[in-house]
C-alpha cells in the first residue's frame, strides 16, 4: 500500500515534470528513439533475411543430397577441381538399383532459355530437364495440376510444370493449366505450376523454372554435353551421414576411382548453405546491435545529464518534500520513475516511428515486427532509464534538507 | 508532559581546518504541550540551527534530545523523516509549496508519505484546507493564489497530519502587515484548539503574538520568559 502510494505519487510527479518541459523531454529522449528504432528495424530485417533463406533452403528439402560436378560452398582449389569429368544423367538409374538408404534419385539437366507466350515472355527462365521421379527427390510441390508420368517422362512427351512466377508473368489472368508455352521455341502444354517459394535468391527457387522430360530436353536442347545434377532423396533423414557415405561409394564405383585418390565430384546439401550462412546473419546482428548499443549508450548520458539539471533545478522541492518526511528511498524512487517514464517515452515514440518504416522494409523483404521486439524495446527502454537515472537520483536522495531548503 | 526537551545541546559547523562555529552552545530548554513559544534573536543568533535541530532536519553535536519522552538525538535519516512526516508540522517563511501542485495536493502530501489511504486522505485534506478557510480554492495552484492564500495552504499541510508541533519559521516574513496580522490570528486560533505553536522570528510585534519569548544570542539563551501581553484589544478579539 505504502510502496503503491509512492509509486503512484512517482508517476504523477514525472508526468507533470515531462509536461511542464516537452521540449527537453522529447529531446532528451532522441537517443533512445533513435536506439529503439534502429534495435527494431535491425530485428525485423534479420527477421526477414531469416525467413527468406529459411525459403530458399526449404526449396532443397533437409533429406536431399545432391550429386554435382563441384561444391556448392568450401576453399577447394579451383585448378584442381576444374576438369572434373560431367556428371551423366545415366547416373541416377544406377545409384537407384545400388542405394539402400535413398528412396528417390532422379537427375536434372538444365540450362537458361526464353519463355514465351504471345506477346509476355521470361528471358533467362531455368529450363531442366528431370524424369517423373522429380517430384519425390525435391522438397517442392505444386500448387496446380500435375507433374509428368514416368510414360510422358520416358516417351519425352512436349509437357511442362512451370513456375510460380513463370505462370504470372505468362498467365496474368488465366488458367495456365493445358495452354502452350514455348521454350525456346519449342511448343509445351503446362500440366502444373508449383507453388510460390519466394525466397531471396533466385536460383534456390523453383519460381522461375520450367521442368520439362528429361528426353525432350536432351533433343531440343543437346543434352549429351551438358551437366547434370543427381538429387538423391535419402529415406530417413537420421540416416544422412551414412546416405551420403554411401552414395560416396556408389559415385567412386560409377566413376572408378582407385583407392586413394581424390573424390571427382560433389555431394551437396541444404546444410552446407545454412553453415555458411549463419554466420552472414551473426554480421547483420552485430553491426545492427552495436549500433543500437552506441545510441542507447549516449542516449542514457543524455538522460542521466538532463537528470542531473532536473534535480538541481528542483533542490528546493526536494528539500521541502523532505522536511515533510520523504525518506531517501522515496526520493530516490521519484527520480527514478522520472528517468525511466523519460526512456519508455523515448521507447514509444521509437517503436511509432519503427512501425510504419517495418512496413517498408516488408515491401523490399517480405517480414514483419516481431512482437517480441516490442517487449524487448520496452525491457531496454526501462534498463536504460533506471541505470542512467541512479546517479542523479541518489544525489538527490542524499541531499541535506536543511541546505535543499536554503537552495535559491 | 513536555513535548520537547532539549539538554545541553551544542551544534558545531566545520568550516574546514582548525575553524570551528559554534552555532548553538549548549542549549537546555523544555516546551510543554500547547504552549505557544516564540524563539527570537538576532540573525547570527541561532534560531535558525535551534530550529532544525527541534524540527527534526539537523541532528545535534552533543546533547539530548527528547521528543514525547523519545530520543531523537541519534536517529538516522529515516526515522527522522518519519518523525517530521507525523509530529512536526512546518511553516515556511517563503511558503514552499510545490509549484505544479494544486492546494489539495499540497496538503495531501504528508499524508502520502505517511501511507495514508488516499479516499481518508482526500477527506483530511479537505476539511484542514476549509479549516484555514481556502474550502472554496482546494483546486488552485500557488501561482493562482495571493500570498496570504499560499500561507493558509502551508499551514493546511502543517495541520493535516495532526503533528505534535507546528514549527513556523518567519511565517510573515513575505507577507504585507495586514495579511501577516491575519496568518498571527491563524496560529492564535489553532493554539486555543490544542497545538503546540513554535514560532521563529526576529521581528518583536510578531512575537508578542506567542505566550512565552525565547531568546537567543551567540547561540546560547539570554532570556526565557512570558510574553507580557501590551496589545490587549489583539488578544480581546482573538478569544
Amino acid at each position: 500500500m505504502h510502496f503503491l502510494n509512492e509509486l503512484k505519487e512517482g508517476l504523477i510527479i514525472s508526468y507533470r515534470a515531462v509536461k511542464a518541459n516537452k521540449m527537453r523531454s522529447v529531446l532528451t529522449t532522441l537517443g533512445i528513439v533513435i536506439g529503439i528504432v534502429s534495435v527494431t528495424l535491425m530485428s525485423t530485417a534479420i527477421e526477414g533475411v531469416n525467413r527468406a533463406f529459411d525459403r530458399s533452403a526449404a526449396a532443397f528439402g533437409t533429406d536431399v543430397l545432391y550429386v554435382q560436378r563441384f561444391p556448392w560452398v568450401g576453399n577447394e582449389d579451383w585448378a584442381l577441381i576444374r576438369n572434373r569429368r560431367r556428371i551423366e544423367a545415366e547416373y541416377a538409374t544406377r545409384i537407384e538399383r545400388q542405394s539402400m538408404l535413398s528412396d528417390y534419385v532422379a537427375p536434372v539437366a538444365a540450362t537458361r532459355r526464353r519463355v514465351y507466350r504471345g506477346n509476355e515472355s521470361v528471358e533467362d527462365a531455368f529450363v531442366s530437364g528431370t524424369t517423373h521421379q522429380y517430384m519425390n527427390a525435391a522438397g517442392t510441390t505444386l500448387a496446380d495440376g500435375r507433374f509428368f508420368t514416368a510414360e510422358e517422362g520416358n516417351g519425352g512427351r512436349p509437357v511442362a510444370a512451370i513456375g510460380a512466377t513463370i505462370a504470372e508473368t505468362l498467365f496474368p489472368n488465366e488458367d495456365p493449366i493445358g495452354k502452350v508455352i514455348r521454350v525456346a521455341g519449342h511448343p509445351y502444354t503446362v500440366i502444373g505450376v508449383f507453388e510460390k517459394q519466394g525466397g531471396m535468391f533466385g536460383v534456390f527457387t523453383s519460381d522461375t523454372r520450367v521442368f520439362i522430360p528429361l528426353l525432350s530436353f536432351e533433343s531440343h536442347f543437346g543434352g549429351r554435353r551438358r551437366d547434370v545434377t543427381i538429387q538423391v532423396r535419402v529415406a530417413d533423414v537420421k540416416q544422412m551421414e551414412d546416405a551420403k557415405l554411401e552414395l560416396e561409394g556408389i559415385m567412386r564405383k560409377i566413376r572408378h576411382i582407385s583407392p586413394g585418390k581424390p573424390n571427382d565430384f560433389s555431394i551437396n546439401q541444404q546444410e552446407l548453405l545454412t553453415q555458411t550462412f549463419e554466420p552472414i546473419s551473426l554480421v547483420i546482428a552485430s553491426i545492427g546491435f552495436f549500433i543500437t548499443g552506441l545510441s542507447l549508450f549516449v542516449g542514457g548520458i543524455g538522460i542521466m545529464n538532463i537528470m542531473f539539471a532536473s534535480v538541481t533545478e528542483r533542490t528546493r522541492e526536494i528539500g521541502i518534500r523532505k522536511a515533510i518526511g520523504a525518506r531517501k528511498r522515496t526520493i530516490l524512487m521519484q527520480f527514478l520513475i522520472e528517468a525511466s517514464a523519460l526512456c519508455l517515452l523515448g521507447g514509444f515514440i521509437g517503436l511509432m516511428i519503427a512501425f510504419p518504416l517495418s512496413l517498408i522494409v516488408d515491401q523490399v523483404l517480405p517480414t514483419a515486427m516481431p512482437v517480441s521486439v516490442v517487449f524487448i524495446s520496452i525491457l531496454i527502454s526501462l534498463t536504460v532509464g533506471l541505470v542512467s537515472g541512479f546517479l542523479p537520483a541518489y544525489r538527490a536522495a542524499k541531499m541535506d534538507p536543511v541546505e535543499a531548503l536554503r537552495y535559491e | 508532559m513536555n513535548v520537547i526537551e532539549l539538554k545541553d545541546i551544542v551544534k558545531l559547523y566545520d568550516m574546514g581546518g582548525a575553524e570551528e562555529v559554534h552555532a548553538l552552545q549548549g542549549i537546555t530548554m523544555s516546551i510543554a504541550k500547547n504552549e505557544y513559544v516564540a524563539i527570537m534573536g538576532p540573525s547570527g543568533s541561532g534560531k535558525s540551527t535551534l530550529m532544525n535541530v527541534i524540527g527534526c532536519l539537523d541532528t545535534p553535536t552533543s546533547g539530548i534530545y527528547q521528543f514525547n519522552g523519545v530520543n531523537v538525538s541519534e536517529m538516522d535519516d529515516n526515522q527522522l523523516a518519519e518523525v517530521r512526516n507525523r509530529e512536526i508540522g512546518f511553516v515556511f517563511q517563503t511558503f514552499n509549496l510545490l509549484p505544479r501542485s494544486d492546494a489539495l495536493h499540497n496538503v495531501e502530501l504528508p499524508l502520502i508519505y505517511g501511507g495514508v489511504p488516499s479516499a481518508e486522505r482526500k477527506k483530511r485534506a479537505l476539511e484542514t484546507l476549509d479549516h484555514v478557510g481556502l474550502g472554496d480554492r482546494v483546486h488552485h495552484k500557488p501561482n493562482e493564489l495571493s500570498g496570504g492564500q499560499r500561507q493558509r495552504v502551508a499551514v493546511a499541510r502543517a495541520l493535516v497530519t495532526r503533528p505534535s508541533i507546528i514549527l513556523a519559521d518567519e511565517p510573515t516574513g513575505n507577507l504585507d502587515s495586514k495579511t501577516g496580522e491575519e496568518i498571527m490570528m491563524l496560529f492564535e486560533e489553532l493554539h486555543r484548539q490544542g497545538n503546540t505553536i513554535i514560532l521563529v522570528t526576529h521581528e518583536a510585534d510578531i512575537a508578542e503574538h506567542a505566550h512565552r519569548a525565547v531568546r537567543l544570542r551567540d547561540g546560547k539563551i539570554e532570556t526565557d520568559e512570558p510574553v507580557r501581553k501590551r496589545r490587549l484589544q489583539a488578544a480581546g478579539s482573538a478569544s
